[in-house]
This record gives C-alpha cells, structure tokens and sequence, in this order.
C-alpha cells in the first residue's frame, strides 16, 4: 500500500504540493515512484524558469520507463533540489522528504483543483 | 552451458600460425617505402583449431531464433529460412560493388524492382525507397515525406503529430528528431484508439497520424476506416508503422485502410535475421499523393541494406501469393493459443481475441506475503532464462504497469508452444510458492541478473 500524507495536495499525475506561504513545494508520491521502480536520473529545470499548470517541468528515468513531471500550479521556478542530480534514488527512499521543485505561485487559485489525501487515495486504488 | 568469454588475442603464441602462404607471395612487388607501415600488425598468432573452437564457444554463448523460441512481442522473431542466405551469398551478388555502371548491375537492380513491385502489391501503396536501414530510420525518412508534403503546398502550420498512448517508443522519438511535436491520443478501456479522444486534436496544425495495426496490444484498429477520413478531412496525413505488419500478410493493406505512408521491417515480417544476428531494413512506402516528394530515381547511388533485401525477396517468392496468407492466420493462432492457456495464471487486462500478440499484466499470484515483495514481470522474465527461452518484451506498452507482451509467430510448432506454456505455469506455480526462486533468477545462465540500476546511474562509459 502506497503512503499518502494527510495536508498535502495531490494531481491526478502522482505529483504532491505543500503549500508554504506563496510557494509550492512539489514531489512525487510513493505510488509514482513505486510504480517507476529504481529511479535513474531526475531531469531537473532551471531556476527562475516561468512554469505552467500541467506543464512538464521534468522528468524521472528509472530502469523501466521514463515519465514527464507535470506542474500542478502555475508560477515561477525559485528552488530546485540539486541534490538529486547525484542521487536521484532519494525519490525511491523517501518520496515526501525529497521535493523535487519550489514554485511561486501565480494563481493561488488554482490549488483548489488539486485532489486532497482522500481523493488521491482513491484514484489509486 | 560452458562459460566463454576469452580475447582471440589471449590464446595467441608466438610463431603458431594456422596458415601457409604460396612462396609467390614473398616476391610480390614490394609495397613503396613512404607507404609501408613502421610498426609490425598486432595480429593473434593463433592455429585453425584454436580459431575454430574460440568463434564456436563464443557463438554458444548467445540465444538467437536458431537455438530457440524467442516471443519478443512486436519484434517478430520468425524463423530466417536458410534458403535467404544462400541467395543471399550468391557470388554474383556478392561480388558487386554499388559505384559499378548501371548496364553491369541489371540483374541486382531488377530485383530491387520486383521487390518494390512485389511491396507495393502486399501494401496498397505506389512505391517503396529501400535506402532506409531499419525501421526507425524508415520512420524519420517516411514522416520527413509527411512534412514535405505539406511544405510543398504552402502549408507551414502543420507541425504536430499525433500519437497513440500505446504507440512504440519510436514513433514519438523520430517525429521529435524529425522537429515536430508530439500530441498523444488515448487508448479507450477495450486498447483501441479512442476516436472522441481524437476528433478534438485534429485540425490545422496537425500534419498528420502515426499508427501501428494491429497496435501493439496486438488488436487490430477496427476503426481504421472513420479515423482515416477523419485526419484525411483535417488535412492531415496517415503514416503506418509497420512493426507489426505480420499477421496482415496478404490479407489486408494498409493502402486500403487509408494510410499514406509507411515503413515495412523487412527483418521482421519478411524473416530476415535481426537483433544481434544481422542488419535490418526499413524501406518506405508512399501513396499516390505523396510518391512525388519520394526522391527520384528510388533506385540510385548506394541502396540500403541490399543483402536484407535480398533475403526478404526470396522469403516472399518462396511462399508465393497463397501460402504467404498463411503466415498470419497462423500466427494470430498461436499466440491467442498461449493467451487462453495461460490466462488462469497471468493477468490479461485485455481478454479479446488478439492478433499476433498479446499483453499480460503480471502475475494474478505473485505471491507477495508479510514482507516479502511478490515477483514483478522482470522476475518472470529472468526465470524464463533459466528454462531456456527468450523473454518476452516486457514493460511495454506503458498502459500497463507490469506489461508482458508475447509475440509468437507462426514458425513456431504445437509443441514449442506447449513447452512455453508449461513453463510459463511452472513460473508461476514457483511465484505463488516462493516469490524469491524469481526475484534471485537467472540462476542457469552464464551471466546473473546485472545490476541495471547502479549501470544506468553511474555508467562507465569509456574503459
């Protein structure tokens, strides 16, 4: 069984969001990186890039497949975890402690599209 | 099996030799003083025997359609009749070199003409290039018509290409090299493409659909037809990835289902040798609208990869116009064989009759219990080693998450097949028991499970 946290929001493509203030701070949950497997390589964006809602800001490789990583906000790049360009497998360790990217928010609003931990529960059942 | 894996320059001695040069040899005119080299050849100094047994260990130590039954779904590892390579080797082929005039080569460019002819006849299509090398190279060459196609007419909106979510890896990739961006259409719950999902991505920017039919869940497109009109009104064009072109043989024709170009791989549906057995071919077909944008003459300067060609030409005239219908009756029968008589143990996310492949979806008992993870479909296909078969494809399409896909053909026996199955059951009788007899598999095979993981993390890329 996949963890999921309670207090963070998730997109319907297996990103999550803590919001901290006007910033977002995204990963990808234990389902997506259970479902990848070894991660290989995280493709990281450059800070200060302007990034869209549903987007992809970058890309997990692993052993199996490759996936895009979808923005769930709109906003401005301001951080990126530099850490896993050396060890990407930090996702497969602890998925919620290593976020991915942080985003300023441009539309605040757009966090009520966002699934809660209840609904995300269920669309992977 | 014996583990080899030595260095022809480590059996060398000095002085052995395994042949003995005509005394005429030493008093051949001397090579011109500026020209002849400083340094000795680092050649091996090896005797017949020692050569004869290093190339033979060395070839045991690989797996080809020759030593055994190798289901790699959407490859279409069929038997390479041997009749190929003889016509194949024929000196008189052999022997030509492609800067030779046109008037010395009639024979060689005759054949290339009956094969374009012969194509065009199993395809529906007008006419073939044979310079592309293999099938992803047949993809780039076949969507760089698509995009000339609509250059040619002034239209310079049309820079997207449409892909289904369960298409082969490379169709994206070439219309991403090709500079065309990529819009993915979904599967509907029964594999096929959903046409609702399509009608609101076509218009003016959409230069055109790539396709593979059957697709590669091995179902064919029923909806061919409507989906052909609908791109065709858009203005968009059909380009046909013929991967898994087999069981439509003499059947049916891409042609006729609308499709305006496309690419056969000849070392697949056409039985000559591929993977690491030998090169493939990957010539490209046109439609009438598009042939003029084909670069003329087809046949000029160097002609892909001719021996292949060669190969599949004597495949297709060996079977002749009847018995090439055949091949996929015969393989949408095996397969749909396995399929039903190992759907009790594995997961079918798709259970309607498939053509010539199909796809499971893991095991239905993995046997995963307190904290012992069950046994994922790598796990199966590395069991699969150590009963001496191939693996399946395994992790594609990406629709499902433990994907296996199973791709027969139709050179494969009853028996071969039930072997494969009885294994297959073994396997996950095995999981269900003990789930780490798979996770810890291969345990027969010269090399074990590589450590993929730390390989593609920090690859060594240079020795």
């Amino acid at each position: 069984m996949s963890k999921i946290i309670e207090g963070l929001l998730y997109s319907e493509s297996h990103e999550w969001v803590k919001v901290d203030g006007k910033v977002a701070i995204i990963g990808v949950t234990d389902f997506a990186q259970s479902e990848m497997g070894d991660i290989t390589y995280v493709d990281l964006p450059s800070k200060d890039d302007d990034i869209t809602k549903d987007e992809d800001f970058g890309a997990l490789e692993s052993v199996k497949a490759s996936s895009e990583l979808l923005c769930p906000v709109s906003g401005t790049i301001v951080a990126v975890n530099e850490k896993l360009e050396d060890a990407p497998e930090l996702i497969n360790e602890d998925p919620y402690a290593n976020w991915i990217i942080k985003v300023e928010m441009s539309d605040a609003s757009e966090l009520n599209s966002l699934l809660t931990a209840a609904a995300y529960a269920e669309i992977i059942k | 099996m014996k583990y080899y894996d030595k260095l022809i320059f480590e059996l060398g001695r000095k002085g052995r030799s395994g042949y003995s040069l005509p005394k005429s040899f030493a008093s051949a005119p001397a090579v011109p003083e500026n020209l002849a080299r400083k340094t000795p050849l680092e050649l091996p100094e090896v005797s017949e025997p020692d050569v004869v047994r290093h190339y033979t260990n060395l070839s045991q130590m690989n797996f080809g359609v020759d030593t055994g039954f190798y289901p790699l779904g959407s490859c279409t590892m069929k038997y390479n009749p041997k009749i190929n390579e003889e016509v194949a080797n024929h000196p008189l082929f052999t022997g030509l070199h492609p800067l030779q005039p046109r008037e010395t080569v009639k024979g060689a460019i005759e054949m290339i003409e009956g094969l374009d002819k012969t194509l065009a006849e199993i395809t529906g299509l007008k006419h073939f290039t044979f310079l592309p090398c293999a099938g992803a190279h047949g993809e780039l060459a076949g969507l760089m018509l698509m995009r000339e196609y609509h250059l040619a007419r002034n239209d310079f909106a049309r820079t997207k290409v449409i892909v289904p979510d369960s298409a082969h890896g490379t169709n994206p990739a070439s219309a991403a090299v090709c500079g065309l961006e990529i819009v993915e259409v979904k599967s509907r719950a029964d594999g096929l493409v959903d046409v609702e999902d399509l009608k609101p991505l076509l218009g003016a920017e959409i230069a055109g659909i790539m396709m593979t039919n059957p697709n590669t869940l091995g179902l064919f497109e029923r909806e061919i037809g409507e989906i052909a009109k609908l791109v065709h009104d858009s203005g968009g064009l059909l380009y046909y990835d013929g991967a898994n072109m087999n069981p439509l043989l003499g059947k049916v024709r891409p042609g006729d289902m609308g499709f305006d170009i496309l690419h056969l791989n000849l070392h697949k549906t056409f039985s000559t040798p591929h993977g690491g057995g030998g090169p493939g071919s990957g010539p490209v077909g046109v439609a009438e609208s598009v042939l003029p944008y084909l670069h003329i003459p087809v046949v000029s300067g160097f002609h892909g990869n001719y021996s292949v060609m060669m190969k599949a030409y004597a495949y297709i005239l060996m079977l002749g116009r009847e018995n090439i219908k055949m091949a996929g009756p015969l393989a949408t029968l095996n397969a749909n064989y396995i399929k039903e008589s190992l759907k009790d143990c594995y997961k079918l996310p798709i259970p309607s009759i498939c053509k010539h492949e199909f796809v499971f979806d893991g095991l239905i008992n993995d046997g995963a219990h307190d904290d012992v993870p069950g046994a994922t479909t790598l796990d199966i296909a590395k069991r699969l080693l150590d009963y001496g078969f191939h693996a399946p494809t395994i992790y594609f399409p990406l629709l499902f998450s433990q994907a296996l896909m199973i791709e027969p053909t139709e050179t494969e026996s009853k028996e071969t097949l039930d072997e494969f199955i009885a294994v297959m059951r073994k396997i996950a009788e095995e999981a269900a028991e003990d789930p780490n007899i798979l996770r810890s598999a291969p345990h027969n095979t010269p090399v074990s499970r590589p450590d993929e993981t730390t390989a593609a993390r920090n690859p060594i890329v240079k020795a």
